[in-house]
């Protein structure tokens, strides 16, 4: 996802009122006078049918981590966060940190195993065995984490993230 | 108004601060625990100035705050004001009293210095979510620096603060004094500043994890603040020009952005090859690269060869029939259209542009006096160092890439896991096949990590091994005896006229059965050695390298025999064709008892000539191109398509499954698909001097062998049973590449110094060597002084001390190459002891929660409001945590600054100051990252 959101973040904080997209996707739901009513919120279903995340296996997890109210519904604001972090030009700190929120499934601050075999059953559409994904997931953690809890916390992720040659998304 | 926006930029991390109070609200106790220890974690910053009593908190703060821009003039901000006020006059003093420039210059290195370190620290630290924290920093350190670099900014702040402020507190007076001075300076100094500023801060504010709601709010406040703050700045025209600048610079990066994006969309096949990619695993995906790699370098050998030699004679040199050399001779004439000639490329083929003899020995063709013959012979050259370089540098690029992380062992897993995905994929299909290879990278991964796993009886392995390649070694000695007695066969053969067709083809038969009953019997000696299939395919590959260098070599030799009769038979037919041309002449006047009138030219068919050495040498390279190309692609039809074509029908009515058992279908052969690849350009590379045609020919089996092989891996073959990866850099492939090169660079070079061209064909002729076109060159086309400098530059004087000299620099590169492979082994070293460490930490004590509670901070319902919650909470965590530095119990900030940074200086305090008049009191420390320099 390229220019578009790049100077979307830019022109964004200067003109805020521009709501083109939220349009497009949805146009019944922005009201005309929009500036009286900053509060519309266009449904997870919506977001996801973008041609950006349409093919993301973590579009779900993707929508509701930028949602205010975490089910995916998401208002302007809420959208404009996640391009600018999606974009190209986002620092790799802020990625990193959405990333961790992104594969965090149970929103305890921890990737744990649970959260590690959803994210493999997503990336390979569930076409390994039982066995290869608990294999698979035990390594991962085994590589990664730091302080021997058995799930990565922020800093493992971090650190492990940090050093991916192509942690570019 | 790109200026504005910049300004905008740096009040975002200002106001932030400001705002959210969170960084100023953690600082403060942390400062005043400080003040008495005299520095110590991430953000004692200010903390050395012990003496002063908690109204010097307060002062360095609002120190703090001016170092970030004096902006701290929001309306809620009274506190920072006085502590402005105070602050500039601290500095005031100092400003006078040390007007030493260098004093100063020092001073702000220091403070940059520390500042750096510090926002590394804390970004370290603290990436997560001190927000409040991190901001601050970045933005004091910034802000730090620039009053560091010049006081008079410091004033310009100063100035411009009482001015908004007004309500500044009794310590003005002092100031006043000076705020006048400088002020144009400072303007500029400032503008530059900023400038860099904005660069940073441009990055730095998407830094910032926080809802767009909060951001909004600290941008409209800074943007109010700009509009006050912008009637103090600069009006002068230094502004329509830092406008114009920026606007520039934003266009270039489009500008790259855009040609970068149409570079990527050039890349050709890249849609093919990850198709196949995503089916097959990468190492076949490997070949393809390698193939569309080697088609880039021929395309471009092509453009060298067709535009430099080709064309120019076509176009400009003599038409075909106007000289013997380019005429069909009189004896060859009834056949040289037959289909079989001409597949042999004999009769028209033989003197066409394809080849070497075709070409004249006119210096100068055309109008443009293009000479043909030095270029022909600078191409031949030219391709070889073309190629050379080219492969040398693609595989310093490869080594780079693949050496450049040495971690990659590490987290192979968690990698895959987390960046695999490409988030860029927006098509159906696209994503399909990245989840087919996702799927497989993975079962890649996981029989690498069995195959780490498995360490059973390594005895009867090792012993198996040596087996293997005893009885590897034993078949390369044999068939290399086979071919050497082949050849000695052939050459008691060559005197005799009543040879059988085996006796005559028996060399080609041997070496060909030798290439077909080789490589599969390596392959099943190869099955001893269990090997990783990745492993197991380089051995494959270097064996069978060393059965068909035997097989190229043996034919090189067989080339030269042929070549060196060629030019014993040259020397009489030499005299033989003059000869008769006297006799043509003679026969010419006799007939017309007239010695005056110059007789007609004999018809150019009709002369008789020399064998031709080059073109025969041509003739065979393209014949075992093309045949070459026959094959593979003959294999590719039998082997695969016909064989999948079988199974696939033939499995409704048949007695066992086809599929899964016997026949199967084919497997995609990496290792001789690379080699057929790596020799057939050997070929070229030697070939192409001879037969100017060949690159054509190559370029095309290359095009249509993407497309041709593409389209038989997909449909006819299956993925290999055990899919795995190739080596992330081919750099294998390309040092087989790299040793062909050489390879065949002697022959042809060999040829080019020693033997003499032939006398009635080709560019050379005429020549004792081929070379002497350079110097014909020289003496002739260059002024004279060229000459003389050229047979200086030859002389061996000079030569050995260049060769010296080179050796020499080789030998230092290698030095500091090593001693650079050495600091990283270092460096690496240092990097794991700190994880250790910070692993070590961390199971004593859990002080993630700073993250973690900016983490929650960032959950949904939560974050709505600016100014954060969590902050008190987090300023009273850090309080402890800033105690102790250096013990276990500290932030995760502390620990990594510990580890990393193994003299911190914070810790330090006093230490890293120069002394001062105010040293006593300031403890150390003070004023870090504010650019006040120490007096």
């Amino acid at each position: 996802m390229g220019n578009k959101q790049t100077t979307f973040t830019e022109e964004q904080l200067e003109a805020y009122q521009v709501t083109g997209v939220t349009r497009q996707l949805a146009p019944h739901l922005v009201p005309l006078d929009y500036t009286n009513n900053p509060d519309i919120k266009v449904p997870a279903t919506l977001i996801v049918t973008m041609p950006e995340l349409k093919e993301n296996p973590f579009r779900d997890r993707i929508v509701e981590t930028f949602s205010e109210d975490g089910q995916g519904n998401m208002s302007f604001t809420d959208f404009v966060d996640m391009f600018s972090a999606l974009c190209e030009a986002a620092p790799r700190e802020l990625k990193t940190i959405y990333a961790f929120k992104i594969y965090d499934f149970n929103r305890d601050s921890f990737i744990c195993k649970e959260d590690l075999k959803k994210t493999l059953n997503k990336l390979t559409k569930g076409e390994l065995t039982p066995e290869e994904v608990t294999l698979v997931c035990d390594k991962a953690v085994e590589e990664a984490d730091l302080d021997g809890d058995g799930k990565l916390s922020f800093a493992d992720f971090e650190n492990m993230i940090s050093k991916a040659p192509d942690f570019l998304r | 108004m790109p200026r504005k926006r910049d300004v905008d930029e740096v009040e975002v991390e200002i106001d932030e601060d400001s705002d959210s109070d969170d960084g100023r609200s953690k600082r403060k106790p942390n400062r005043r625990q400080g003040a008495g220890r005299g520095g110590g974690g991430a953000r004692g910053r200010g903390r050395g100035r012990g003496k002063k009593q908690d109204s010097d908190d307060e002062e360095e703060e609002a120190q703090r705050g001016r170092g970030r821009g004096a902006n701290k003039r929001k309306p809620a901000k009274k506190k920072g004001g006085s502590d402005d006020d105070d602050e500039s006059e601290d500095e005031a003093p100092k400003k006078k009293k040390g007007g030493a420039a260098k004093k100063k210059k020092g001073g702000k290195a220091q403070d940059s210095d520390d500042d750096d370190s510090d926002d590394d620290k804390q970004k370290k630290g603290k990436k997560g979510g001190k927000k409040g924290g991190k901001d601050e920093d970045n933005g004091k350190g910034k802000k730090g620096d620039a009053k560091g670099k010049d006081k008079g900014k410091d004033k310009d702040d100063d100035k411009k603060k009482k001015k908004k402020k007004g309500d500044s507190s009794d310590d003005d007076d002092s100031d006043d004094e000076e705020e006048e001075e400088s002020m144009s300076e400072g303007e500029m100094a400032r503008l530059m500043e900023e400038v860099e500023e904005k660069k940073k801060l441009i990055a730095n504010i998407r830094t910032k994890p926080w809802r767009m709601q909060r951001r909004l709010v600290v941008l409209k406040e800074a943007q109010e603040f700009v509009d006050k703050f912008e009637g103090a700045l600069g009006k002068g025209k230094g502004r329509k020009w830092y406008a114009y600048k920026v606007m520039m610079m934003k266009k270039w990066i489009k500008f790259q952005r855009d040609f970068e994006n149409f570079r990527t969309a050039c890349i050709p096949w890249e849609r093919k090859i990850k198709e196949v990619e995503s089916h097959f695993g990468s190492s076949v995906a490997s070949y393809f690269i390698f193939l569309r790699w080697m088609y880039g370098m021929n395309l471009v050998l092509f453009g060298l060869t067709f535009g430099l030699v080709v064309i120019p004679e076509v176009l400009m040199g003599l038409p075909y029939g106007s000289i013997p050399r380019k005429t069909v001779p009189r004896a060859e004439q009834d056949t040289a259209q037959d289909y079989s000639v001409l597949m042999d490329f004999n009769g028209y083929c033989k003197y066409s542009v394809l080849f070497y003899g075709y070409y004249n020995d006119q210096r100068t063709v055309g109008l443009l006096k293009f000479r043909l013959p030095l270029s022909y012979l600078m191409v031949g050259i030219g391709s070889f160092g073309y190629s050379l370089m080219l492969v040398i540098r693609t595989m310093a690029k490869n080594a780079d890439v693949g050496g450049g992380d040495g971690e990659e062992g590490e987290f192979t897993f968690a990698w895959k896991m987390f960046t695999s995905w490409d988030y860029l994929i927006g098509n159906s299909e696209t994503a399909d096949n990245k989840y087919a290879s996702i799927t497989t990278s993975f079962k890649e991964s996981i029989v690498d990590e069995q195959e780490n796993q498995k360490d059973e009886n390594i005895h009867l392995r090792r012993f198996l091994r040596v087996l293997a390649n005893f009885l590897i070694t034993c078949s390369l000695g044999g068939s290399g005896y086979l071919i050497y007695f082949v050849v000695k066969r052939s050459q008691e053969f060559a005197n005799r006229t009543d040879l059988s067709w085996y006796e005559k083809n028996e060399l080609e038969i041997i070496m060909s059965l030798l290439g077909l009953v080789c490589p599969p019997l390596f392959e099943t000696i190869a099955e001893l050695e269990d090997y990783h299939p990745r492993i197991a395919l380089k051995w494959q590959l270097g064996r069978i390298f060393a059965l068909f260098l035997g097989n190229l070599y043996t034919f090189l030799f067989a080339l030269f025999d042929e070549v060196n009769t060629k030019l014993e038979e040259e020397e009489s037919i030499k005299n033989a064709s003059i000869w008769a041309l006297k006799e043509y002449y003679a026969n010419y006047s006799r007939m017309f008892n007239d010695t005056d009138t110059t007789p007609p030219p004999m018809n150019p068919a009709d002369v008789i000539r020399g064998p031709c050495w080059e073109t025969a040498v041509g003739i065979e390279f393209v014949k075992l191109t093309v045949s070459d190309i026959q094959v593979s692609y003959l294999t590719i039809l039998i082997m695969d398509f016909a064989r999948a074509v079988i199974v696939r029908f033939l499995n409704y009515c048949w007695c066992w499954d086809l599929e899964a058992g016997f026949p199967s279908y084919g497997e995609f052969d990496i290792s001789g698909n690379v080699l057929g690849l790596v020799f057939n350009q050997g070929m070229i590379w030697m070939g192409a001097f001879y037969a100017p045609g060949l690159v054509g020919i190559n370029v095309l089996r290359l095009l249509s062998s993407m497309y041709y092989q593409c389209w038989a891996v997909m449909a006819t073959n299956v993925p290999h049973e055990r899919v795995f990866k190739a080596s992330k850099s081919n750099n294998f492939y390309m040092g087989l590449l790299l040793l062909i090169l050489f390879l065949s660079l002697l022959p042809v070079v060999y040829t080019i110094m020693s033997l003499p061209p032939s006398f009635d064909c080709g560019p050379f002729s005429g020549k004792n060597k081929m070379y002497d076109v350079v110097m014909e060159t020289i003496d002739l086309d260059l002024p004279a002084f060229m000459g003389t400098l050229f047979s200086y530059a030859a002389n061996p004087g000079l030569i050995i001390p260049a060769v010296l000299l080179m050796v020499l620099a080789i030998y230092y590169l290698n030095s500091t190459s090593e001693a650079y492979q050495n600091s990283n082994m270092e460096l690496k070293k240092k990097m794991q002891m700190a994880r250790d460490e910070e692993k070590n930490r961390r199971n004593n004590k859990d002080s993630t929660n700073q993250v973690l509670k900016d983490l929650e901070d960032l959950l949904p319902n939560r974050s709505l409001a600016p100014p954060a919650p969590p902050e008190p909470e987090k300023a009273a965590d850090e309080r402890p945590t800033k105690t102790k530095p250096g013990s276990a119990g500290k932030g995760v900030n502390l620990q990594k600054d510990v580890a990393l940074a193994s003299p911190n200086p914070n810790a330090l305090g006093p230490v890293n100051r120069q002394p001062g008049p105010r040293g006593p009191g300031a403890g150390g420390g003070r004023g870090r990252g504010r650019g006040a320099p120490p007096r």
